[in-house]
């Protein structure tokens, strides 16, 4: 089927566009990977350059909301410089949510929450992984898919508690000193995240 | 004269393997950052997926570029991808902008497109890429760029050898609200949940400005990749171009020192034996 694509491609003297699609096959399930409209509309304008990919083709496609509850929660931690946790399989995580903790289980509604500084614990069985989050969204699907992208994440055991109350109270006094709104600011966010800390360590 | 040749030819043979070798070593270190940052964009595209085909006033095209040279073609690639992007994206009542990061592209775009570059940004690599860094120049350019959609045009790194021209475009909050009453591939996001007390179009605004800086940084990362990986292989193979010539300017040296031995002997000879005969 391969061999007819490729011969079709090259008769109507088109872009190797056909070509592509084995290299990719191992990366891309379907065609609905390439956005059809996108790849015509530039056809139309630079027939002879070979339209650019897009970030869908480069992704596995994730599977569609199962009719029942599955058992599991599929878990993707992402931080900038690495992936902590990449589809795994567990029972709950609870995440630090602007409006608390909030416990995630399989069969949540789909949501977005917005993460504030505090403590994200994955559970599994019995063990339970602790981390610090800074700060990031996360993305409750639907199909009980967990996508949560922090800024920094540190497992918990990496954490100092002297430096951690030397930075509290450093900062509490920087916000009782601070002049400009932007020095508040500041103090306040490091006032914050160093309470948050605290109560993660001791909570 | 000839030999004069050998000795620059050897030289710039020497040069290019050295260059090869750095590229060589420092693409060993971006490559794991990189593909460690792959993981990044991933819930992003997961949530809103990815509409390159989407319909909107503004556009403004991030062109992710080198600063240094050497490199290949990924920049002329870079290069002509956005302007072929800028020609669709066009049209009646839609203005498409730049925002280069890099000087080639930068050295390639003011050629001929002046007016429609907003922001250059260049000296990326000068300390090693980091995400703080990046998150500060993706609140620069949101900060002074309006944009309804933003498009990101880097070379994605899939192997040494090969660079795939790759385009990530986002919407402004705005327009993920548009997109999304008008259905289709977003018209499911209405059925999330928004956790928190901010109002959805607060959280959209926070969401858009993190996966840019998300994308961002990933697009710089393999970009590098890219970089790397090219001039790694335009070094290898001028090295070996510049071995190809040594060897053939070794030949024609040695024939033309032949050749002269040769006149001298041939010389001496017919000298001698009419001194005798």
């Amino acid at each position: 089927m391969r061999a007819a694509v490729g011969c079709g491609v090259r008769r109507s003297g088109n872009s190797w566009a056909g070509a592509a699609y084995p290299a990719f096959s191992t990366d891309v399930l379907a065609a609905p990977a390439v956005d059809q409209t996108f790849v015509e509309a530039w056809k139309k304008v630079a027939p002879n350059i070979e339209p650019p990919k897009t970030p869908l083709a480069f992704m596995k496609p994730r599977p569609p909301t199962p009719s029942s509850i599955p058992a599991k929660l599929t878990v993707n931690f992402v931080l900038p410089y690495q992936s902590e946790i990449s589809n795994k399989e567990v029972d709950m995580v609870i995440i630090p949510a602007t409006t608390g903790q909030m416990g995630v289980l399989p069969g949540h509604v789909a949501t977005i929450a917005e993460l504030k500084p505090g403590l994200l614990s994955v559970h599994e069985g019995n063990a339970v992984t602790k981390y610090f989050v800074s700060s990031g969204f996360a993305f409750i699907h639907a199909n009980s898919y967990t996508d949560i992208a922090a800024v920094e994440a540190v497992p918990l055991d990496q954490i100092d508690p002297s430096l951690v109350q030397k930075g509290l109270a450093d900062f509490t006094e920087k916000l009782s000193l601070a002049a400009t709104e932007i020095e508040k600011a500041e103090a306040q966010i490091g006032v914050d995240v160093h309470s948050a800390l605290n109560a993660a360590l001791t909570g | 004269m000839v030999r004069n040749r050998m000795k620059s030819v050897r030289n710039i043979q020497k040069i290019t393997k050295a260059m090869k070798m750095v590229a060589a070593s420092k693409l060993r270190a971006v490559q794991t950052r990189t593909e460690n940052s792959r993981g990044l964009w991933q819930p992003f595209t997961a949530l809103l997926g990815d509409a390159p085909s989407v319909d909107v006033k503004k556009n403004v095209i991030v062109t992710v570029s080198s600063d240094k040279g050497l490199c290949g073609g990924i920049n002329s690639t870079s290069v002509k991808i956005s302007k072929a992007l800028a020609k669709v994206t066009s049209g009646p009542e839609k203005e498409t902008k730049y925002v280069i990061l890099g000087e080639k592209g930068k050295v390639q775009m003011v050629r001929d497109s002046k007016t429609s570059i907003e922001l250059t940004i260049s000296e990326l690599q000068k300390n090693p890429l980091n995400y703080t860094q990046v998150a500060v120049l993706a609140d620069d350019i949101l900060k002074n760029v309006e944009f309804d959609a933003l498009r990101i045009i880097f070379n994605k790194f899939h192997s040494v050898v090969s660079f795939i021209p790759t385009v990530s475009t986002l919407l402004s909050p705005e327009a993920i609200e548009k997109e999304s009453e008008a259905g289709g591939k977003l018209g499911d996001l209405d059925s999330y949940e928004i956790e928190g007390g901010e109002t959805k179009s607060e959280v959209l605004q926070n969401l858009a400005e993190f996966q840019f800086s998300c994308v961002l940084f990933n697009a710089v990362l393999e970009n590098a990749c890219s970089e790397l990986g090219a001039r790694m292989s335009a070094m290898d193979s001028s090295s070996r171009n510049a071995g190809e010539m040594l060897d053939r300017l070794t030949l024609t040296y040695n024939r033309t020192r032949q050749a002269s031995i040769t006149t001298e002997l041939t010389e001496i000879i017919s000298g001698a034996s009419a001194l005798e005969g």
